[in-house]
């Protein structure tokens, strides 16, 4: 009976609704999405879960370790979590910060606490944060160079990272679409002129060319300035991917019975294009669209990392991971590397999420 | 076939014409022109450089002439082979490039081999043992291998190498040979470093050729004359070799267009990290200091060399796959 049911669904459910089902059987696909959901939402409230400020510096706690949560202490379990301060000192010979546990320092985290102020949505002024401590210091993962909390600067970094790699993507789209569309349903001289355009931007390596185009962006432009740059050059030069594939989407529809038939039966040209043709192929724009933010992610990683992408004060993982260019740094302190673990799990999770899509863009093909 | 050859070449002309316009255009692009930043940075050093004396730089490097006249001098030089003039080496830009060009080349060209060397030996074993503990193994890995930034893997390598093994992995040179001239020696530590750089490197084309191959053979692998021929007895070992693999290498063959665009990618962010003497490490410093006609020079040599490599990668799939149409 349940099976007979399942059936009837398939013959009359949407497009969509078909995909949706084909997606919900990817196990990996799903909880990766999960993932990216946490990322995206801890990223728009970052001020909300980060328990510290992140651009307070402090000489004392330059490059201290990360503090353990524990439940455990001298007289046993704790019902309330805690961390233990640290003691720093000087060592006199290399001249760098020492830490060791102070045992007498007991910091109790507490959820909903009241910590620095911020501006939730960059609206509403409040400070309460998810997690905290009352008084004290909570570096979950170190301190940087300055004494900054590593832990907070990449819940902030993530808002600028993730955000790039989403609005990279939608230029790229409307990009991609215009420029395929016309390409894949005109042909003639036009196709050719934007095919060899497309041409000549992929013949270009990439990170030379990003790296010219965004050492061109003047030093005296605001953060925000320098924000829209990244993501116009990182954009301009990803549309190519996507506008291949329209244009390809295009040319074999343009000849399909059903196309065809629409044409035959008196729909205009922009009828059957939006009505007929694009939502045969939007799933799989959608796919390769999911698949294309992560590389802008760790595009724009690498350009501030080299120094010149996005450039402090703003927060972004590749900012962040700018710290650990010295190896000798990365020896003393490896916790600068975590933005690059935010990096991974960020690209491993819409690489998932990418491909269960792509599997499931087509539900009308048989087999797998 | 020499007609198809003839007739690529000649299409790649237009398109170096016009890599050459947009790396021109990459050395125009900051804000003043480079003399002026030039000038401010003798001033820095406190040398006195006058007005006459810039006007007589410009006028040297043509910059009071119309912007096409200039890239037409550039171009003229360029292919006599003088690039220009380096500021920041204060060297003819050709002398800066040419070790480090063929370095670089060094590097692709040994990334490119163990790509496809690992890419293809590792995607049969996780084809023709789908779904077993290894397979697993080898997509999880390959997985990594794609999300994790060649800088990053740079980094934790280093770090590794000094935190446990006391070594140094930067460089592609020991210290004794490092301005040595070429010799037999110096090529054998050549290699002896090399390794290392060519792993970073080709991490994620190595994990992207990977999927492809896998899948293409399990395509291949799920046709019915491979059941056939299985049926009739044939040696598993022939039976894989014999059509499968060769039909699911064509892909393969296609890829090498993309993979030498990317491996000089992630090649330039590599050595940034690696400080190795090739191109990478000396483009960024150059765009860094503004010194134009090095960062020009280098876009400009790095992308022919890309695409002299898609035409040999067009010519190799051409001949590979007769059923590809030479029009």
């Amino acid at each position: 009976m349940s099976k007979n049911k399942k059936n009837i669904d398939i013959y009359s459910a949407s497009h969509s609704q078909l995909i949706w089902m084909n997606f919900k059987k990817h196990k990996l696909a799903m909880t990766a999405a999960g993932v990216l959901i946490a990322i995206y939402i801890v990223s728009i409230f970052c001020g909300f879960f980060s328990p510290m400020d992140p651009q307070e510096y402090s000489q004392m706690r330059t490059y201290q370790p990360p503090q353990r949560i524990r439940f455990f202490d001298e007289e046993g379990f704790n019902f309330r979590p805690f961390v233990y301060g640290y003691q720093g000192s000087r060592d006199m010979e290399t001249l760098r910060r020492i830490y060791e546990i102070d045992k007498s320092k007991k910091f109790p985290i507490y959820f909903f606490v009241e910590g620095y102020e911020y501006k939730l949505l960059g609206l509403f002024e409040t400070n309460i944060h998810f997690f905290g401590t009352k008084d004290g210091y909570l570096h979950l993962l170190g301190t940087d160079s300055m004494g900054r909390d590593v832990f907070s600067r990449i819940l902030y970094g993530g808002r600028i990272s993730t955000s790039i790699g989403f609005i990279g993507v939608i230029i790229s789209f409307f990009l991609g679409i215009t420029l395929g569309g016309i390409a894949g349903l005109y042909g003639g001289i036009v196709d050719n002129i934007i095919q060899r355009i497309i041409e000549l931007i992929r013949s270009i390596p990439k990170i030379p060319l990003w790296m010219g185009l965004s050492a061109a962006l003047p030093s005296s432009w605001s953060p925000l300035k320098v924000y829209a740059g990244i993501v116009a050059i990182l954009a301009l030069i990803a549309w190519t991917g996507l506008a291949r594939i329209v244009r390809s989407k295009f040319l074999s529809l343009k000849n399909e019975d059903f196309v065809v038939l629409a044409r035959l039966s008196g729909a205009s040209e922009s009828r059957l294009i939006i009505k007929h043709m694009v939502p045969a192929f939007l799933s799989h724009i959608i796919a390769s669209l999911t698949l294309n933010i992560p590389q802008m992610i760790i595009s724009e990683t690498s350009l501030s990392f080299l120094g010149i992408g996005l450039r402090p004060p703003v927060i972004s993982w590749g900012v962040l991971l700018q710290t650990a260019q010295s190896i000798k740094t990365v020896a003393l302190a490896p916790w600068l590397l975590t933005p690059g673990v935010a990096v991974i799990v960020t690209v491993l999770a819409f690489n998932f999420v990418g491909d269960g899509l792509r599997d499931a863009a087509d539900p009308y093909s048989t087999g797998r | 076939m020499a007609k198809f050859i003839i007739k690529r070449m000649i299409n790649i002309i237009p398109l170096l014409i016009l890599i050459s316009i947009i790396s021109f255009a990459i050395i125009q692009l900051p804000p003043g022109d480079f003399i002026s930043s030039y000038i401010a940075r003798l001033q820095q050093m406190g040398e006195m450089v006058g007005p006459e004396q810039a006007e007589q730089l410009r006028n040297r490097y043509g910059l009071d002439q119309p912007v096409y006249v200039q890239y037409l001098k550039w171009m003229k030089g360029v292919l006599t082979g003088d690039f220009g003039f380096s500021f920041d080496w204060q060297q003819p830009v050709s002398e800066v490039i040419g070790e480090r060009l063929a370095l670089t080349l060094v590097l692709t060209l040994s990334t490119t081999i163990f790509v496809w060397i690992v890419g293809f030996l590792i995607g049969l074993y996780s084809a023709t043992h789908q779904y077993s503990i290894g397979d697993y193994i080898v997509t999880f890995f390959g997985f990594i291998g794609l999300a994790t930034p060649n800088f990053m893997l740079a980094l934790i390598l280093m770090w590794i190498a000094y935190a446990y093994f006391g070594q140094n992995v930067g460089g592609l040179f020991s210290p004794e040979y490092l301005s040595a001239p070429w010799s037999i020696g110096r090529v054998i530590d050549l290699i002896k470093h090399l390794w290392i750089p060519v792993i970073i490197t080709g991490t994620a084309g190595t994990a992207g050729l990977i999927r492809i191959f896998r899948a293409n053979l399990l395509d291949e692998l799920g046709k019915p004359y491979v059941a056939t021929a299985r049926a009739k007895g044939l040696s598993e070992l022939k039976l894989i070799f014999k059509y499968p693999v060769r039909i699911a290498l064509i892909p393969f063959v296609a890829t090498v267009g993309w993979t030498l665009p990317k491996l000089i990618s992630s090649a330039t962010i590599t050595s940034v990290v690696l400080s190795l003497p090739t191109a990478g490490p000396v483009l960024l410093r150059a765009l860094q200091n503004q010194d134009m006609f090095l960062a020009g020079s280098f876009i400009l040599l790095l992308s022919v060399l890309t695409v002299v490599g898609t035409l040999i990668s067009d010519i190799l799939l051409a001949w590979v796959d007769p059923r590809i149409s030479y029009n």
